[in-house]
């Protein structure tokens, strides 16, 4: 870096030490921007409590974020199945017995199949994941992982990259992805997945195969990510 | 300082020539159509969409009313997970520490995921004059990268483009920055689609260094969340080894928990989808997943002076999901492309007034280009009231003309406008009133505008700016929403 643009990224940067000066500028941006009466009243009953740290932020009345109906235990494997369908997507459900011979179909006419390590599963000639390169993993053909919640009203797999699922980028550059999703795992709606997610770990929301409306607003489903998406619906 | 489209006239000249360009029109009228019946049809599933908004607006308000504790929190959050965390007061500072960043670590080129905020700041012209190519992956900002073109569209910034422009587009641009277009590309909207794909899929593949910008930043737990379609951001936010976000302080949410009306109205209000294909979330460095350097950039660049405006304030809650552009009978006749802005139609006939604050005669311009029907505000999922800000800010213009003699004809109005949308029954009325003085004006009017429609001609004072280059016509005898409610929007005239 030039020393003229490496004086000015130091005079801006925190790590530096001086982006300070932009910080408490902004802060005192922001604390003068609300200083109106209206906002002080309001702040005042908000911040009677002082948040723990991961605690929930005081809530000065809130409404109640209204949900879905309640789905019966069949009702809401159905709409999801019915709503990943929507998408495109192929979705098929079988017994725990079958899992093992629907994953081998589904990953039948793949010549290079990658699984996440501690997929419990055998699948003949599959590949454990051990960092290959983004380069390496554009010639596979398929990868197979489990997920951590889905979602039935809007058809959505949820990823926590836990075992059975992989770093990020393996159920990305590969074409095909083969997701197994138990049935206890499927939750109605997105309040209920956000409950039972860790929001510390990195998580990637998937609902039907990459696609884009940017030509003309015309859904063209496969654009960078897998453009096959398999889900295997258990029990 | 805001990035504007340089060179760029006020509004009303700008929409005088959009309105000439007829493929344009056409491409814009079709493409919102689509959207509009598909908003429509996901939106009409939700039992309580009407409290789901409630919930939306509540949690981005509580957010903002609370912003200092909350921006303090999501620092120490990302920092305690391994982020550094960077301030930008402008578009300048931010620049600057992206270019600063990328030089550091040597790159001559980062991949992009499509984001708003660093169109607004201006990034890639930082970036190309420090000798840094930026790529862009989503395929319309692709479009318009190519097509050295302007973004004319929060969600689809080249909506105003259809298929054989774009193949076009590709034949002509793609080998120039990198893997040619198919010599027999056709313009079926998967071939295109595909063209990007094998266009983009090298760039990906050898990419170490990528910007993107975040569609929310929670501040309980630091996460950033982005919200796509195509799997490019995901490319983007997991193959690099280096991730700089770009994020405006009004992106904050307090609680993990507010995501969830937000992550339930973004989709269906923007692409009118139940789920939009890829939502990525992350806080700070995963060990062996994804970037091990994460940077976050906090934006002010204008937000705080919108903070600071008490009407105009709830234009900060916006989540840019594009649902007021999609069905603004404005923005359909115009295009993007007349606001001078990346923040195009009712959102932005508000937004830039209110970060760049008055003065500039273009941005003065753009409270002015609509005709506050209201429609905005319905299909608003965060319930901003557009058209109340927009009358505020009209005020605002005005007031900046007080040592004029006398009250101007727009000032008259807009202060009536401004009272009868203080209390919407009174709405009705004025217009009733309006379409009867409109017969009067149409009798004094002093020429004929084409169509037949009487003039009434140019107004004086500080609304010459906007009558001098558009004639301003008489109040109709029918009001607007009586023509809205026969027309359906004019689409059926
Ligand atoms: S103002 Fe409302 S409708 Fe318009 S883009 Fe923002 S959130 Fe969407």
């Amino acid at each position: 870096m030039s020393e003229a643009r490496g004086a000015e990224f130091a005079k801006w940067s925190n790590e530096d030490g001086t982006g300070a000066g932009a910080r408490g500028e902004i802060l005192g941006r922001v604390r003068a921007a609300l200083s109106d009466k209206g906002y002080a009243a309001q702040r005042a009953t908000a911040a009677s409590a002082a948040p723990a740290p991961g605690a929930p932020s005081p809530t000065p009345a809130q409404p109640a974020v209204p949900r879905r109906s309640p789905l019966s235990g069949s009702e809401r494997l159905e709409l999801f199945a019915e709503r990943v369908a929507d998408y495109r997507a192929i979705v098929e459900r079988c017994a725990a017995a079958g899992l093992e011979e629907a994953v081998r179909r589904a990953v039948a006419l793949a010549d290079s199949v990658l699984v996440a390590p501690g997929l419990p599963l055998d699948i003949p000639g599959a590949r454990v994941d051990d960092g290959l390169t983004a380069s390496a993993l554009d010639i596979v053909d398929a990868v197979v992982t489990t997920a951590a919640v889905a979602i039935a009203e809007t058809g959505t797999i949820v990823l926590d990259h836990g075992s059975g699922q992989g770093r990020r980028a393996i159920t990305l550059v590969p074409d095909r992805h083969v997701c197994i999703v138990r049935a206890d795992q499927v939750v109605d709606d997105v309040p209920d997945a956000l409950e039972r997610l860790d929001p510390r770990r990195p998580l990637t929301w998937i609902s039907g195969p990459s696609a884009t409306s940017d030509i003309e607003l015309t859904r063209v489903e496969g654009v960078h990510g897998p453009r096959h998406l398999h889900v295997i619906l258990v029990g | 300082m805001t990035h504007t489209f340089v060179g760029m006239p006020p509004f009303p000249a700008a929409a005088r020539e959009a309105l000439a360009n007829t493929q344009l029109r056409h491409n814009l009228a079709h493409a919102t159509a689509v959207i509009r019946a598909k908003r429509a049809a996901v939106v009409g599933e939700v039992e309580d969409w009407e409290g789901l908004r409630r919930a939306g607006a509540a949690a981005k308000e509580r957010a903002l009313l609370d912003l200092e504790t909350n921006l303090l929190r999501l620092e120490e959050e990302l920092t305690s997970r391994g982020a550094t965390v960077h301030w930008a007061r402008d578009a300048e500072e931010a620049n600057a520490i992206v270019v600063g960043l990328a030089q550091r670590h040597g790159v001559d080129e980062v991949v992009k995921v499509k984001s708003m905020v660093t169109q607004e700041i201006g990034l890639n012209d930082a970036l190309v004059d420090a000798g840094i190519l930026p790529w862009e992956t989503d395929l319309a900002e692709l479009i318009v990268q190519l097509g050295d073109d302007l973004p004319s569209h929060i969600l689809v910034p080249a909506i105003h483009r259809n298929r054989a422009e774009i193949r076009e587009i590709f034949l002509r641009q793609m080998a120039q920055a990198g893997r040619p277009a198919p010599a027999l590309l056709t313009d079926e909207p998967a071939a295109l689609a595909e063209a990007a794909r094998l266009h983009l899929r090298e760039k990906f593949m050898r990419a170490s260094f990528a910007v993107s910008g975040a569609n929310f930043a929670v501040a309980q737990t630091g996460t950033l969340v982005v919200v796509e379609s195509e799997g490019n951001g995901r490319m983007c936010l997991t193959l690099p080894e280096v991730l700089v976000s770009v994020v405006g302080i009004e992106k904050v949410v307090a609680d993990w928990s507010d995501l969830d009306p937000l992550l339930r109205l973004l989709p269906r209000s923007s692409t009118g989808e139940r789920m939009n294909p890829y939502t990525s979330m992350w806080s700070g460095v995963t060990p062996g997943d994804g970037p091990q350097e994460v940077h976050v950039v906090l934006l002010d660049n204008g937000r705080t002076r919108a903070l600071a405006d008490e009407v105009g304030r709830q234009a900060l809650r916006c989540i840019r999901c594009s649902a007021c552009l999609n069905t603004c009978p404005v923005y359909e006749r115009t295009g993007g492309h007349a606001y001078g802005s990346v923040y195009p139609g009712p959102i932005g006939a508000i937004l830039n007034p209110l970060m760049r604050g008055p003065g500039d005669p273009q941005t003065d311009s753009l409270p002015y280009a609509s005709s506050l029907c209201g429609a905005c505000f319905e299909v608003c999922p965060v319930r901003i009231d557009i058209p109340e800000v927009l009358v505020h800010l009209r005020s605002r213009v005005v007031d900046g003309h007080r040592g004029d003699r006398l009250p101007t004809p727009e000032a008259v109005a807009m202060r009536a406008a401004s009272w009868a949308f203080a209390d919407a029954s009174r709405l009705g009325l004025v217009e009733r009133a309006s379409g009867l003085s409109g017969t009067v004006l149409g009798r004094l009017s002093r020429s004929v505008l084409p169509g037949g429609r009487a003039s009434a001609g140019r107004l004086a004072g500080p609304a010459t700016a906007w009558t001098g280059a558009r004639d301003l016509p008489a109040p109709p005898r029918e009001s607007f929403r009586q023509w809205w409610a026969r027309t359906d929007g004019g689409r059926d005239e």
